[in-house]
């Protein structure tokens, strides 16, 4: 802030000061000299006979007024009020925010340091670390993938047995780090409505329901063309370029032959963004063990 | 009696009232427009795209802002949720800004990027297809309508008058940057697009 702003905000804010001053000390004096003519009014007369007193203020009030004037002279002095000048206790927003930044940072490497020791499924059997681990999910990972992990159409239930791009911790830090972009191309074109009616009715077979015959064993063929690429000879996928194992039960979009077939005509473009800017390394650690404790736990309870 | 003078004469005591009442905004108001850290863009600060223009427009008058702020404080429970701190080189090309009094739902001054635009596109229809517990209204007409591109120069060439710069070829290829989009195409480019400048200094 310049000097000539600096100046205009001290001569306006101490002149104001001053002025209330001299108002409240001037109207406080007692009139002398016409004491025995009774108090003093206004000199305004309503409905015939009513008038207004002129009293000085009580002495109470008077008192509390000159004593906010002085609290506010001592803030202007400790605290930034005046311009450029910066209290002399060098008080300001983004110190305050810094010191509670460093003091928790202090109290909460303590915490991470223990977690930084720890592998994950040490992590996963500490209560502790799950609690932290929870906290961070609710804050950064429920919006998408649900308060309990279990996800919704488009994004990935945790819980799951297979993840899309591969369930190993490393794999899973690398995921939630940088993120990921998944590319199925649309077949619409290419396959026509038959096509894509025959494929979704292979790929709907693969995980052990039946289709019909006839159509499955035409989408087989047309299987082996277009997707084997990605998804395997034996449709169980390349994690690596997250195309997902269509022969479990786990489906993103729905295991419907509806949705399989909706799937195959437009592709998917799966998009999870990178956290790597917003967590810490122990943060993301914690959270990949948190999530892969989530499948876990589910495939324990599955029968 | 002096204050006579005064009670007598209305428009001496309009002009003394309107002295006493400017006071305060001329100590903490007036210095702000010649300051440059409120006048100033932050490092990587850039006026809106026309598609993010519209999308601005779309969130004011859906009236976004009456449960969403964009004013990260500073404290330590916000900058750990929502990032650093928001600052006022953030807002120079808000007209007007988008600060906000009120979170029903959760500050946005740093959602660019945090999630899919597919994650968008689910909510902005129906909240609760992604987030069950959410009480945010459904905004299914977005998707439906397109944008009306007709005024996309015009407003451009408004802001540039309060000091936004668009270039000459901003303001002529406005209309086509628009063209075929959805409202709800512009609404999420605009959220996209919040608080992306403060990556470059954030860590």
């Amino acid at each position: 802030m310049t000097v000539f702003w600096t100046t205009w905000i001290i001569v306006l804010t101490l002149g104001n000061v001053l002025f209330a001053l001299w108002l409240l000390s001037s109207t406080a004096r007692k009139k002398h000299g016409d004491a025995a003519a009774g108090p003093e009014t206004t000199g305004h007369t309503w409905d015939g006979d009513l008038a207004e007193y002129n009293n000085p203020l009580p002495r109470w009030w008077l008192g509390m007024f000159y004593l906010s004037i002085v609290f506010g002279l001592g803030y202007l002095v400790l605290y930034p009020g005046l311009g450029a000048y910066r209290g002399t206790l060098n008080w300001s927003q983004a110190n305050q925010w810094a010191g509670e930044m460093s003091a928790a940072r202090v109290s909460g490497d303590r915490i991470y340091a223990r977690y930084a020791a720890m592998d994950a499924s040490a992590l996963q059997h500490d209560p502790q670390a799950m609690q932290t681990a929870r906290h961070l999910f609710a804050v950064n990972c429920a919006q998408c993938h649900g308060a309990d992990g279990h996800g919704a159409r488009g994004f990935p239930n945790l819980s799951a047995a297979n993840y899309q791009w591969g369930r190993d911790p490393d794999t899973v830090i690398q995921t939630i780090t940088e993120g990921r972009e998944a590319a199925m191309p649309a077949w619409g074109e290419v396959l026509g409505d038959n096509g894509v009616r025959q494929v979704a009715e292979y790929v709907y077979t693969l995980s052990g329901r039946t289709g019909e015959p006839a159509l499955a064993r035409e989408g087989q063929a047309l299987f082996a063309t277009y997707c084997v690429a990605c998804h395997g000879q034996d449709g169980r996928g390349t994690a690596a370029l997250g195309a997902p194992n269509l022969t479990d039960t786990v489906w993103l979009y729905g295991g419907s032959v509806a949705s399989i077939a909706e799937t195959v005509t437009k592709g998917r473009q799966g998009q999870m963004p990178s956290q790597g800017s917003r967590l810490t390394p122990i943060q993301i650690r914690l959270l990949a063990a948190y999530v892969t404790g989530l499948a876990e736990e589910s495939n324990g309870q599955q029968p | 009696m002096k204050h006579d003078i005064i009670e007598q004469r209305v428009g001496l005591l309009g002009v003394l009232t309107a002295i006493v009442i400017s006071v305060a905004g001329l100590v903490e108001i007036v210095p702000l427009y010649f300051t440059g850290q409120v006048t100033q863009p932050s490092a990587g600060v850039q006026p809106y795209p026309a598609l993010e223009l519209e999308g601005r427009d779309i969130y004011l008058r859906e009236g976004c802002y009456n449960c969403h702020s964009q004013m990260i404080r500073p404290m330590r429970a916000e900058t750990e949720r929502y990032g650093h701190y928001s600052m006022a080189g953030e807002s120079v090309y808000d007209h007007p800004f988008q600060f906000g009094s009120k979170r029903t739902g959760p500050d946005l001054a740093r959602v660019g990027e945090r999630y899919s635009d597919e994650w968008h596109r689910i909510h902005l229809n129906n909240p609760r297809d992604v987030v069950p517990e959410s009480n945010m209204p459904g905004f299914p007409w977005l998707a439906k309508t397109p944008v009306d591109g007709s005024l996309t120069g015009r407003k451009m060439r408004a802001l540039r008058v309060v000091g936004v710069p668009y270039t000459d070829a901003d303001i002529a290829g406005a209309a086509a940057a628009v063209a075929g989009k959805s409202e709800q195409d512009a609404l999420i480019a605009y959220l996209q697009h919040l608080g992306l400048a403060s990556k470059q200094w954030e860590h």
